[in-house]
């Protein structure tokens, strides 16, 4: 069984990933829920491994009711709480619940969750987390050498944030994680279109866009706090002054449709780029919005190609 | 060096309470640099244990003494008699020399009046930073000569996380990017092919993850 979400890349159709956060608890229905206004939208959907360094269900279950309830996930898995033997063992036993796709990450430092105290891991890195998984599927080995019985082949995400410093070096590091085995990146939420064009156009220069699938990052914003919030608290974001402005701008109840208004335009601006292979959409605990805004950006009907050169 | 701060008062008067005499032990090295366990840090919390004390109407006799390294037996020796002569010692070295007083004397409590941070320097009067974790595996031949290993709250070694911001680290913005460092450095040193390199999983066998350590040097064995 092949991912979905690769099949339709390969298939050059401008995909859309979402984001479904599982609950602080081991509630299912929540998922359940999420997965009623998710499913039918997206090609997959990207399920967090404890964001911010909170403690929620794990991943790989929150994955697994997405696999049961017929959604395709890409599962996320942050390197900070894990060591590479934990790593390689949750691997094996997420492909063998059906989980073909998945996303490879630092992790939130655990000084901004809810457990401060915690002792992290680190053993390897997020670049070698993508190495590792690519191995398992190109060798058929895991890390030890030892050939498995059915190695895990998984679809390999990985991150990039173009607005993080120093910007020189953003696009060398997404070189590395290409060079890595990463097979698609879904980058951080894009506010800031300049400096997102110039990195996009670097990759293409450097003939990396036709190595590995991007995805560009686009959360919704809700209201001007959150603005405010995820531009001053949220590692690596970059929201420019004018988006914060227009957000401010128009009245409390009016603030969540210009939020998707930006992003419509976002969208809008991304179907246009040259190395862009689709979105991944975060809409952060408002899923409910995913399906308008897929609509509204005329990506509702499967087939639209990806821009070419 | 070894850096350490002393532990609070109160806790250190905690420690002590039990006991009607005892040795404050100094140590001339590292803590002494770092001003947590020289002489002068001897006398002051001498003189504050001295003071605590008498408010709360408990005879406790204070002795002093600093010797050059608490972690070199041919140095702890000259505690011995002092030792003897007390309950208990309150020790101001780092672990290590807690631990060496510890084995050397065999019957007398050894308490930490220090608690013991890190392996680094002096980066500016009064500033003192992390810059090793002793790893036991070298590489900072390839990182411009500063440990990502050490300096990177996520110990990444294949480049900067997506979180560093106008040189500074995400968890705390007083706190440099160590990958933002390596990059000028390398820059500086016209070595940025080093950024290409990729370092593979570190081998943790040989730090503290393969269980304590020891050095062995045959040719010092007598």
């Amino acid at each position: 069984m092949i991912s979905n979400l690769q099949k339709k890349l390969m298939n050059k159709e401008f995909v859309v990933t979402a984001e479904c956060g599982p609950p602080r608890g081991a509630n299912k229905r929540v998922i359940a829920e999420k997965i009623k206004l998710l499913n039918g939208h997206v090609a997959a959907v990207n399920v967090t491994d404890n964001q911010t360094a909170i403690v929620r269900m794990s991943s790989i279950a929150a994955s697994a009711h997405l696999v049961a309830a017929g959604l395709e996930p890409v599962m996320q898995m942050v390197v900070r709480d894990r060591n590479r033997i934990a790593i390689q063992s949750d691997i094996m036993g997420a492909y063998s619940l059906g989980i073909r796709n998945i996303l490879c990450l630092s992790g939130d430092h655990q000084k901004f969750g809810s457990q401060p105290d915690a002792r992290n891991v680190f053993d390897i890195d997020s670049t070698n987390l993508i190495r590792t998984v690519r191995d398992m599927r190109e060798t058929g080995c895991d890390m030890s050498g030892y050939t498995l019985d059915e190695a895990p082949a998984m679809f390999i995400g990985a991150a990039a944030n173009p607005f993080a410093d120093p910007f020189e070096y953003r696009v060398l590091r997404l070189a590395k994680k290409i060079e890595a085995g990463a097979d698609f990146i879904q980058t951080q939420c894009i506010y800031n279109m300049d400096r997102f064009k110039e990195w996009i156009k670097r990759a293409n220069d450097q003939g990396l866009t036709d190595k590995v699938y991007i995805l560009g990052g686009v959360t919704p914003l809700r209201s001007a706090g959150m603005a405010r919030y995820m531009k001053k608290r949220v590692a690596g974001m970059d929201i420019p002054d004018k988006v914060i402005a227009r957000m401010e701008q128009v009245p409390k109840d009016k603030a969540a449709l210009e939020g998707v208004q930006i992003c419509l335009e976002t969208i809008e601006e991304l179907k246009g780029l040259k190395g862009v292979a689709g979105i991944h959409l975060m809409a952060i605990e408002w899923e409910e919005i995913v399906g308008t805004i897929v609509e509204q950006a005329g990506l509702k009907s499967t087939g639209l190609k990806r821009t070419e050169g | 060096m070894i850096t350490g701060s002393q532990k609070p008062i109160q806790e250190i008067a905690d420690l002590v309470a039990p006991y009607d005499r005892v040795l404050i032990l100094g140590c001339g090295t590292c803590v002494k640099t770092c001003f947590a366990g020289g002489e002068d840090e001897v006398a002051v919390l001498a003189s504050a244990l001295r003071l605590y004390f008498k408010r709360t109407h408990k005879e406790l006799a204070i002795d002093e003494l600093t010797i050059e390294r608490q972690c070199e037996n041919e140095f702890i020796q000259e505690a011995a008699a002092k030792a003897g002569q007390n309950d208990a010692i309150l020790s101001l070295a780092c672990g290590a020399g807690v631990q060496a007083l510890a084995k050397r004397f065999a019957k007398s409590p050894v308490l930490p009046g220090v608690n013991t941070t890190f392996i680094g320097i002096q980066a500016s009067p009064g500033v003192f930073t992390e810059e090793c974790s002793g790893c036991g595996n070298c590489g900072l031949a390839v990182f411009g000569g500063i440990c990502p290993l050490t300096r990177c709250a996520k110990k990444l070694l294949n480049g900067p996380c997506g979180g560093s911001q106008q040189g500074k680290c995400e968890i705390d913005e007083n706190t440099d990017c160590a990958w933002h460092l390596i990059i000028d450095r390398l820059t500086l040193l016209g070595q940025m092919d080093n950024l290409n390199v990729y370092i593979p999983p570190k081998n943790w066998a040989t730090s503290l993850s393969g269980g304590p350590r020891k050095l062995i040097r045959e040719d010092h064995i007598i």
